[in-house]
């Protein structure tokens, strides 16, 4: 069985008529990962027995005749910073390094009752704080496209492992663009969904109010079906909405003749390089679809950076107190008093990254700071999806980068964090008006590397959104 | 000896200032679970048992509000004359400590669920308005258990049963000018909170905390001094005597030059002294911001009818109808509404036996005399309020002495049993029929003979022991007006 190039529709296909069950497919999957795994480290561990069992039930409720779900017998990799019962969760941190939690997410719950197969857990930058995976503690993720280049981050990992072909799909995490960056790099499609479509129950939090998980695959349809299976109110999380999921994946493939798309003259004046080229590409194949696409002003934009990395490190600086070596996360050995244990023990846990995000975010919510930071950064947000708002009044989805440039080498950025941060602006914006975003291949650079596009759609607007990704795709992006 | 410890002031000097005072008093819900978790807010579990993900904080949990601990909180607060605002906001409140395992806890900050109520309190017959600045919601944290262990030498052990336990915390104006203000308004604040069903305010469990907030100034001074939070005052007793001795501090160090520092204080019980908490609990910067994880709350106009509604007469309004509808005296109307178990047994006393006076008589009386014997709360009476209701009404029309009655009470109190069965049983009916008492009348008359001569001399006093020989030949069933009638008549 050729694992790599898997489709949710071809397992389907084989399990029905019988070729194989999703036991063996499951086997074969693993065999198959665990092979590859070392090349680029995409994985953390691996959970045969549990997917095992879920491919048994797969094969019981094909057996029994019943209809085994959308999702049935798919290889998923799961980021590690999604809770998994029983299974390992680290969320890329020595911090939690043994650390089996006792529930699912809900979003993994959702998915398994589809039928998907978890094969294992993907790494990640720690607490999902970084665009190039080089900040797990377990060591850097390796692009699968360029062995010798970062997959993206923070959820390089499962792009990396959908990208390889060691999943068919996967589960990440977005606060800032930690889906579509990776996503744009490895040359697989990741989706960012509405802010509350789908739950946040079982997500290790970074910036809640920014938090979304999502689904990789290697093509937007199995990108759509992976979402409607995990999207939808959740009653344990309080922020999760009530919106119906509509069939994402069965829409009227009727094109996109006449949508219009709006293109932010904000983010082309720097995007000189290769990527800038491709995109102009793409933007000519929507052309060439029909679209009418004019460019928009989102005059809010110059903000976002500092507004993100306000809100984003204020709520993680919150979010990470309770990893404090009193209970589940690890304790230092050398503390005489209560002070001491606080200190070493994060002070030991953390990685530099996380630190300093901790350290931003607990100056940011300071008694004097809070209103000139934290404050005017929520007044700048409200400007920025109010862009977006005035935006969708005009047109119907929006086209832009994802990424000033394509995936960097390892060790590149590692010490210019600025540069790190600036390199997210594209995403950023998205994530601060919450609204549904993705990444779709948009060609590749002369030196072979991918880069994404972005699409960007009003709240709940999944439906338009896929349909422009998928008329992209169709058509063949840019080459 | 707490090192800040001095000579106290004299009642002189502490006559020369002015004590202004603060409480913020944290009461526990009575909800059936946890503020943003199903787990059960029993009390006396086994250590960690009563926990979810969501109250022991761990990754990935997500908080959801209680509409119980909602609704509850709402209604303290209209019991305390607040605004309920339409929109309020959780917050969190951010700090390191082992019994909270978020590491911050969930209040609210900028944007109560309340604000602008009061409360009044009299005082030596003088009426007074306290202000309720504010009323939140917030969860509660875990408990420390410092003994008990093998090695609690070395090591605390941490119970997160009561983490995410519902409170609200009731601010008040800094409107207290004495440690009986103080007192009087913890007191109305807890009357009311347990008359609407919100709390138990049982102190000795924790459900009713108080801090204060004190500072003294010269009389007539307009600016405050600098005040001090003054905590673990876990009982009326104690938040008394830790005002006073506070107060007395503050005088004398400034009588002394010193200055009030702006500090937390810890009441210590067994001293009766306050002393400084060093160190940590003054730098602390709660870095408040909004929780992102629970929406804004929102509370409309239907809600809040529904929940006015539902209110029950708070005790105030009570002592006043009381008052008014049933002649009662104050003194007697306070004592007959300081717990609402308490009132609504007087008024069923009251209605059925159709002598309000009498039902509070033999309420404040004979029926808390038995309780308070029996060590008993009115709720589990053994005489219920019908039945008592019953007898008072039998004495009311005549059918029964007081003496009688006295008698019916005691075997009620024994059995159970309604008046009118054992009455039935023991034929303790009073004679009030003229023709059968005629006899005992003329006999008392015969055995006498002295004081007949006394009364028709002009002693009319003697008509008492007259009276009281046919009392004892009936063994108390006769009717003493009658009786005295057919003397007046047979000697007249
Ligand atoms: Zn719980």
């Amino acid at each position: 069985m050729d694992i790599a190039s898997l489709s949710i529709d071809s397992i389907r296909e084989g399990l029905l008529s019988r070729r194989f069950s999703a036991a063996e497919l499951a086997a074969d999957a693993l065999r198959f990962a665990e092979a590859a795994n070392p090349e680029t480290g995409a994985y953390l561990r691996f959970s045969p027995e549990r997917a095992l069992a879920s491919a048994r039930r797969v094969d019981e409720r094909i057996a029994r005749g019943e209809d085994p779900g959308p999702l049935a017998g798919v290889p998923v990799a799961v980021k590690d910073v999604i809770l998994t019962k029983g299974v390992t969760t680290t969320c890329g941190s020595k911090l939690l390094a043994g650390y089996v939690p006792p529930y699912d997410a809900t979003a993994v719950v959702r998915m398994e009752e589809a039928g998907g197969v978890i094969l294992g857990k993907t790494n990640c930058d720690e607490f999902a704080m970084g665009s190039s995976t080089e900040n797990s503690a377990f060591g850097p993720v390796r692009n699968p496209v360029a062995l010798d280049r970062v997959p993206g981050g923070s959820s390089g990992g499962s792009a990396a492992a959908v990208a390889q072909g060691t999943a068919v799909v996967a589960l990440g995490s977005d606060t800032g663009g930690s889906i579509r960056q990776p996503a744009s790099f490895c040359g697989v499609v990741g989706v960012t969904p509405t802010y509350g479509r789908v739950s946040r129950f079982g997500l290790t939090a970074f910036a809640s109010s920014l938090d979304h998980i999502g689904p990789f695959a290697r093509n937007v349809k199995d990108a759509a079906t992976l979402l409607r299976a995990i999207a939808g109110r959740d009653v344990r999380d309080s922020t999760s909405a009530g919106v119906p999921v509509p069939d994402y994946a069965a829409l009227p493939g009727g094109g996109v003749k006449g949508l219009k798309l709006g293109l932010p003259r904000e983010y082309l004046k720097d995007l000189k390089s290769e990527t800038g080229a491709l995109i102009s590409g793409g933007v000519d194949a929507f052309q060439r679809l029909g679209c009418e696409v004019r460019e928009i002003s989102l005059p809010s934009t110059d903000y976002a950076i500092a507004c993100y990395y306000i809100i984003a490190t204020a709520e993680a600086s919150s979010n990470l107190a309770r990893f404090d070596g009193v209970r589940y996360t690890s304790r230092s050995a050398s503390s005489e008093t209560l002070a001491d244990m606080y200190r070493n023990s994060r002070g030991e846990g953390f990685g530099a990254e996380c630190k300093r995000r901790i350290m931003l975010g607990t100056y940011v919510l300071s008694a004097g700071y809070y209103d000139a930071y934290y404050l005017k950064a929520q007044k700048a947000r409200a400007l920025i999806a109010g862009d977006f708002a005035r935006a969708f009044e005009e047109v119907d989805a929006i086209v832009a980068p994802v990424s000033p440039f394509p995936a960097f080498k390892l060790g590149e950025k590692v010490d210019d964090p600025l540069a790190m941060y600036l390199s997210d602006i594209y995403t950023i914006t998205g994530s601060l008006a919450g609204i549904p975003c993705m990444s779709v291949p948009c060609g590749k650079t002369a030196g072979g590397l991918p880069v994404g596009m972005q699409i960007l759609a009003t709240h709940f607007g999944e439906p338009v959104m896929f349909r422009v990704a998928s008329a992209f795709e169709q058509a063949g992006g840019v080459n | 000896m707490s090192l800040s410890a001095s000579a106290p002031a004299t009642p002189e000097a502490i006559a020369r200032y002015e004590p202004v005072i603060g409480l913020e008093v944290h009461v526990q819900l009575a909800t059936a679970t946890k503020i943003f978790c199903g787990c059960p807010t029993s009390f006396g579990a086994p250590p960690n048992t009563n926990v979810c993900p969501v109250c022991l904080g761990l990754p990935g949990a997500l908080p959801v509000l209680s509409r119980e601990a909602v609704e509850l909180a709402v209604k303290a607060a209209l019991a305390l004359n607040c605004r309920v605002r339409p929109q309020s906001r959780f917050a969190r409140k951010n700090y390191f400590y082992p019994d909270l395992p978020k590491g911050y806890q969930i209040s609210m900050y900028d944007e109560p669920l309340a604000e602008n109520g009061y409360v009044d309190i009299v005082l030596e017959g003088a009426p007074k308005r306290i202000g309720v600045t504010r009323v939140h919601m917030e969860d509660d944290a875990g408990k420390l258990l410092h003994e008990g262990f093998r090695d609690s030498e070395g090591c605390s052990y941490v119970d997160l049963n009561r983490s995410g336990t519902p409170l609200i915390e009731i601010v008040s104006e800094p409107d207290m000018r004495s440690s009986d203000e103080a007192y009087a308004y913890l007191t109305e604040v807890k009357q009311r909170l347990q008359f609407i069903g919100v709390s138990t305010c049982d102190m000795e469990k924790g459900h009713l905390r108080c801090d204060a907030n004190v500072s003294v100034r010269l009389k007539g001074a307009e600016r405050f001094g600098t005040r001090a939070e003054v905590k673990n005052l876990n009982s009326f007793r104690f938040l008394k005597l830790a005002l006073d001795y506070e107060i007395s501090r503050q005088v004398a160090l400034i009588e002394s030059g010193g200055q009030v520092e702006q500090e937390t204080r810890l009441y210590n019980p067994d001293t009766g002294e306050t002393a400084g908490m060093r160190g940590k609990e003054h730098a602390h910067d709660y870095r408040y911001f909004p929780e992102p994880d629970l929406l804004p709350l929102r509370i409309d106009e239907p809600w809040l009818d529904r929940l006015r509604a539902a209110m029950p007469e708070l005790p105030a309004r009570k002592r006043a109808r009381f008052i008014e509808d049933y002649g009662l005296r104050e003194y007697d109307a306070e004592v007959l509404t300081a717990t609402r178990a308490g009132s609504e047994y007087f008024e069923t006393v009251a209605t059925v036996s159709g002598d309000p006076k009498s039902a509070a008589h033999w309420v404040m009386g004979d029926l808390m005399g038995l309780l308070k014997a029996e060590g008993k709360e009115i709720s589990e009476s053994p005489v219920s309020a019908r039945h008592l209701g019953e007898l008072v009404g039998l004495t009311a029309k005549g059918e029964l002495s007081g003496k009688l009655a006295k008698e019916v009470f005691a075997k009620m109190s024994a059995s159970g049993e309604a008046p009118g069965a054992i009455i039935e049983r023991e034929g303790l009916k009073q004679i009030s029929d003229s023709g059968a008492l005629e006899k005992a009348v003329e006999d008392a008359i015969a055995n006498s003979p002295k004081q007949v001569e006394q009364y028709k001399g002009g002693k009319t006093t003697v008509l008492n022991f007259l009276v009281g020989q046919v009392m004892r030949a009936t063994r108390g069933q006769a009717n003493v007006a009658v009786v005295t009638e057919l003397f007046k008549r047979k000697l007249g």
